[in-house]
């Protein structure tokens, strides 16, 4: 494929990439923000997403004959909305006993971790299933090329999208949207700031703690299982998920400045669109050492992230 | 007795105890005992920089597995034989601690923590990428004939035995002077609090490097020698999982104890090993139990034994 | 975990006469080469048939980890494979136990299952494993504790002489054969320029080798190679770097997110694609009518054994689906919707076959007869299609201890995989790499 229409194809699979490592990350961001603690099975909440809308899809299909489109609105609802359920329930009885501890909260999410992925593979089983895409039409896209008439409309072979992919960016650009709204003009936002800030002043002004905690652990987990109910007509859902995503959230999460949900959007975007373009250039395992590399190397020389303020 | 002697006394105790272990356990036990000494040394190295230093490395595989390509390396296609091929390794993951240390502790805290992790990725990609030395993910069998130390067949069961005893012993007895010399002091009080031993004159970053390169520099020799003792170089010990089973192990066993990564690494083997009889679902119970772990044994297991009941504890 | 499989119990029932002159049969066709040891088949083994004691088969399996799709139908398998053998009276009268233990798809758990198998369940011989490199990190153990360990792993490192004289592999093709006859089919039928997308690790290395090769030798080449990260999950981006003018392109691709892989290209392609041929490795476990696949309409795949019956099924075929419980689509008979690793798992049955009749050659006994075992398949030679050797005949190869047999070459037509050529075992040929019977036993 010439140079142009490449490099355009790359960073539209970049932003694919990023839209759902936004909404997976800003997940992690607010649990790690405000519960100050490294949530290890953040992955495996991605993966529990990604297998409650297979379910959901396949056993409205089966049961009702339900449409593909039917079906994958009700999984966007039901599968974050269980993984929050559950999320908050390991928050319960496990993260409040331990006070988030940050080190005790390592080994137990760990723990978790093995728990989630041994249940899947119980009850769900070792194959990637896939989910059908609501719709999914090809599109071929054009390129402008200057030909011996003047500028003229080619169609270079293979350049194309489909109408799932560019669906997909909408609508993790909307829920992310809709978080940063909350975060910063409701009472529920303010109330989690404020806990944000300076936990003992919140308690001090009748803000119950353990229940902002317990939800907003919810609430990441929700986030990361929406991110993962909108890739899984692309990927598919397999219990052995969740690895990538939590590494990859991990790196946004702390390149875009501990916490700040702007910062971690603003690195997934940096994060998958560099993805794409490295591609183009390198082999991708190259590309790969080259992009962790520079990640470490940022890092080293701007420890506070890329709009992180203090020094974690 | 005073302190140091006294963990002077326990140590010896376990490494005599672990030579016990080779006349009255059955063939079974002292096979996976071997394994576990190798492992529990890594997890020791690990245990400098984390329960020690308080720092929370999540790249330990990177060092692990610098000692062990870079033994099995030179040892494959340079025809090298086991000794110099085992220190070369060790130099290759102190090398590699050096720099990677030098950058990282530029960092600290959760930057420090992904800084490491990256490292360990970028190491495990090149194990990958170089596919025609290291044979990537698949890689490769260190060939039986070249597994003899001065002559002595490494594959032999005892002999691998007691190397694992020397490895783990010496690794115990130098880390149990380390943590009790000055400079341990140094280490310990950088853990507790940095501004304060920055302000009594220490150089917190000489020290801390010094604490990861030696970290690194075992690392690497248990890595290498699990290479020579097993015959078996390969990528999944160079990936992210290998670096949290050394924080998993030690958490477990008791950071900041000497004896906690043994003990974790130990319970950690046959937790997995027993839970598999009984069940397919092991990870489940393997779960559980780390779960019910950070509940009730907040210090880990020597930590929490070290609180309660037996004080004197190294 | 272990399983202490059921059908050991109503085996001494089954030990009749008739069973006997089955197994001998077995043991004439399926050893041909036996005389060269000097081995009388053993007889004397039914005498003890009532009270005998278990040969105890130490099953490696992937239960949990990445190969735990491919485990699962190794285990279904095996189970069946190992009731055949007793309901047939069993290995020399006694009856077979499968010890199941789970690997983890990890080398270092799978070396410890090895130790596990011989000092602590004393296990006969071990067997079954998949992945290259649980194979690759169990074998050393495996050689010293003089386990005979039979891997059921396609890969070419039991060939290649990097493992060591206890390791075999007699019941399914290593990847350099398969590739190697894939090469005059591709060249000759779909095109002379191909570009190769693999998994960019060792086992995608063997295929850019072995391809680029042996696509040399029948005056085709290979104008691109597209190495893919293990861990990749969206591939559009590399499309564009196949060639305008590829004729062919080659893919093989493990790992959960094939699917996707071969579902990406054909949303790249859309409907100007040129001939695609790829490995069933990038399929296998998928159904090949899942949604997103519809391209695949018309394109080729290699295949171990045809997932779907054929018109022109044997006798024998039909006798290994029923007994392990899979349909004429190659999917499980209890749920159309989860599809066998068909190409792949026929080893599991074919490599106990050859463990009893290399059994029954060496009259074994018991563990000091080990050395014994290895000797007696390493004789084997040539292995005759037989309901115990459902793909195909084949030829064994003592010195390098693997096995050679027929590939097949299926094209997808109205929504399944008709095979459209078969090699011969002559194609799949290579010069030995490694005379295994020089190492001490």
């Amino acid at each position: 494929m010439e140079f142009g229409p490449h490099l355009v194809l790359a960073l539209l699979e970049g932003s694919i990439t990023a839209a759902v490592l936004a909404l997976t990350a800003a997940g992690l961001a607010i649990v790690f923000g405000i519960l100050r603690v490294v949530n290890v099975a953040h992955g495996e909440f991605f993966m529990l997403g990604a297998v409650i809308a297979w379910f959901v899809t396949t056993t409205l299909a089966d049961v009702f004959g339900a449409s593909p489109a039917v079906g994958f609105a009700c999984a966007a609802i039901i599968a974050p909305l269980t993984t929050g359920l559950i999320a908050m329930l390991t928050d319960k009885l496990v993260l409040s006993r331990i006070n988030y501890d940050p080190e005790r909260t390592i080994v137990a999410t760990i723990g978790l971790l093995y728990v989630l992925q041994q249940l899947t593979l119980m009850s769900f089983g070792p194959d990637a299933r896939p989910v059908e895409a609501p719709f999914n039409t090809r599109i071929a896209l054009p390129w402008p090329e200057l030909g011996p008439n003047g500028w003229a409309l080619s169609w270079p072979w293979g350049f194309g999208t489909t109408t799932y992919k560019l669906f997909v960016i909408v609508a993790a650009a909307s829920v992310l949207v809709s978080l940063w709204l909350l975060l910063k003009h409701t009472r529920i936002g303010l109330i989690m700031r404020a806990t944000e800030q300076d936990r003992d002043m919140a308690t001090a002004f009748g803000v119950r703690v353990n229940r902002v905690y317990s939800r907003v652990f919810g609430l990441g987990a929700a986030l990361a299982a929406l991110g993962a109910v909108l890739v899984v007509p692309i990927q598919q859902a397999h219990y052995l998920m969740g690895g990538d995503p939590l590494l990859l959230s991990f790196i946004v999460v702390i390149i875009g400045g501990l916490g700040s949900v702007s910062g971690t959007v603003l690195a997934a975007v940096i994060i998958g669109l560099t993805d794409g373009i490295v591609s183009v250039f390198f082999s991708a395992t190259l590309a790969k050492i080259i992009a962790t590399v520079a990640v470490a190397l940022v890092l080293v020389f701007r420890p506070q992230g890329l709009l992180g303020h203090r020094a974690p | 007795m005073g302190p140091d002697t006294r963990a002077l006394a326990v140590h010896l105790a376990v490494i005599a105890l672990l030579i016990g272990c080779w006349f009255v356990l059955p063939q079974y036990h002292t096979g996976n005992l071997a394994r576990i000494l190798v492992l529990a040394t890594f997890a020791s190295a690990y245990n400098l920089v984390f329960g020690y230093t308080g720092l929370l490395s999540l790249g330990h595989a990177l060092f692990f597995a610098a000692g062990m390509y870079g033994l099995g390396i030179v040892m494959q296609h340079g025809g090298v034989s086991a000794l110099p091929a085992w220190v070369f390794g060790v130099a290759c993951a102190a090398t590699v601690g050096l720099v990677t240390g030098a950058l990282a502790l530029r960092t600290s805290g959760v930057a420090f923590m992904i800084v490491t992790l990256m490292f360990a990725q970028a190491g495990y990609l090149c194990v990958l990428y170089f596919g025609d030395w290291t044979r990537g993910d698949e890689g490769f069998v260190i060939a039986r004939t070249a597994r003899n130390l001065i002559g002595i067949d490494l594959a032999d069961e005892r002999v691998r035995y007691f190397a694992g005893v020397c490895l783990f012993g010496s690794s115990l007895l130098g880390i149990g002077q380390l943590v009790r010399s000055g400079f341990g002091k140094t280490l310990i009080a950088i853990r507790e609090n940095e501004e304060r031993a920055r302000m009594l004159g220490y150089d917190v970053q000489r020290c801390k490097l010094i604490a990861v390169v030696i970290s690194a520099a075992l690392a690497g020799a248990a890595g290498a020698a699990y290479a020579l003792l097993f015959g078996y170089v390969g990528a999944s010990f160079a990936a992210v999982q290998y670096s949290i089973l050394p924080l998993l192990w030690t958490l477990l066993g008791g950071a900041g104890t000497t004896l906690g990564p043994l003990l974790g690494t130990l319970v950690m083997f046959y937790l997995v090993d027993y839970a598999s009889d009984i069940t397919d679902a092991y990870l489940l119970v393997v779960g559980v139990a780390l779960i019910l772990a950070t509940l009730f044994l907040p210090q880990g297991i020597v930590g929490t034994l070290r609180r309660r009941v037996l004080r004197w504890l190294p | 975990m272990t399983d202490r499989n059921s059908t050991t119990d109503d085996t001494a029932a089954t030990l009749t006469s008739g069973s006997r002159r089955r197994a001998l049969k077995t043991l004439a066709g399926g050893a041909g080469g036996l005389a060269a040891t000097g081995a009388l088949p053993g007889l004397s083994g039914y005498v003890q048939a009532q009270s005998a004691e278990p040969i105890r088969i130490g099953f490696q399996v992937h239960r949990t980890g990445i190969g735990a799709a491919y485990g699962r139908w190794y285990d279904r398998t095996t189970q069946a494979a190992v009731a055949r053998i007793n309901a047939e009276g069993g290995i020399n009268g006694r009856p077979v136990e499968i010890i199941a233990e789970d690997d983890g798809t990890d080398p270092k758990r799978g070396a410890e299952v090895i130790e596990k198998f011989v000092n602590r369940h004393e296990c006969d011989v071990g067997f079954g494993t998949l992945f290259s490199h649980v194979v690759i990190g169990s074998s050393p153990r495996a050689g010293e504790l003089k386990l005979p360990y039979f891997v059921v792993s396609e890969g070419h490192h039991v060939a290649s002489g990097m493992l060591n004289r206890y390791t075999l592999q007699p019941g399914i093709t290593d990847v350099k054969s398969q590739v190697q006859a894939m090469a005059p089919y591709v060249a000759n039928t779909l095109g002379k320029k191909v570009t190769m997308l693999y998994a960019d690790f060792a086992f995608g290395h063997d295929h850019r080798d072995f391809f680029s090769e042996a696509i040399a030798a029948q005056g085709g080449e290979v104008i691109a190679r597209i190495p893919i990260p293990p861990t990749e999950t969206a591939f559009t981006k590399y499309f564009p770097k196949i060639p305008r003018d590829t004729d062919v392109i080659y893919h093989v691709m493990v790992g959960p997110a094939v699917l996707t892989f071969v579902k990406e290209m054909g949303e790249f392609f859309g409907p100007s694609a040129p001939a695609i041929f790829g490995f069933v490795d990038s399929l296998e476990a998928v159904d090949i009518n899942s949604p997103g696949l519809e391209f695949l309409e018309g394109s080729y795949l290699w295949e171990g054994y045809p997932r779907y019956a054929q018109a022109d099924q044997t006798e024998y075929d039909k006798a290994y689906r029923e007994a392990v419980g899979v349909d004429d689509n190659g999917a499980s008979v209890s749920d159309p919707r989860d599809v066998s690793t068909y190409a792949h798992m026929f080893g599991c049955w074919e490599t106990l076959h050859v463990i009893k009749d290399g059994m029954q050659a060496c009259d074994y006994k018991g563990p000091e007869d080990r050395p014994a075992l290895i000797e007696a398949v390493e004789a084997m030679s040539d292995i005759p299609h037989s309901v115990a050797h459902p793909q195909g005949d084949k030829v064994f190869n003592g010195k390098t201890h693997q096995v050679f047999g027929h590939q097949y070459i299926s094209r997808v037509q109205q929504g399944r995989l008709d095979v459209v050529h078969t090699t011969s075992i002559e194609d799949t040929l290579y010069e030995d790499e490694v005379d295994y019977t020089t190492q001490a036993l």
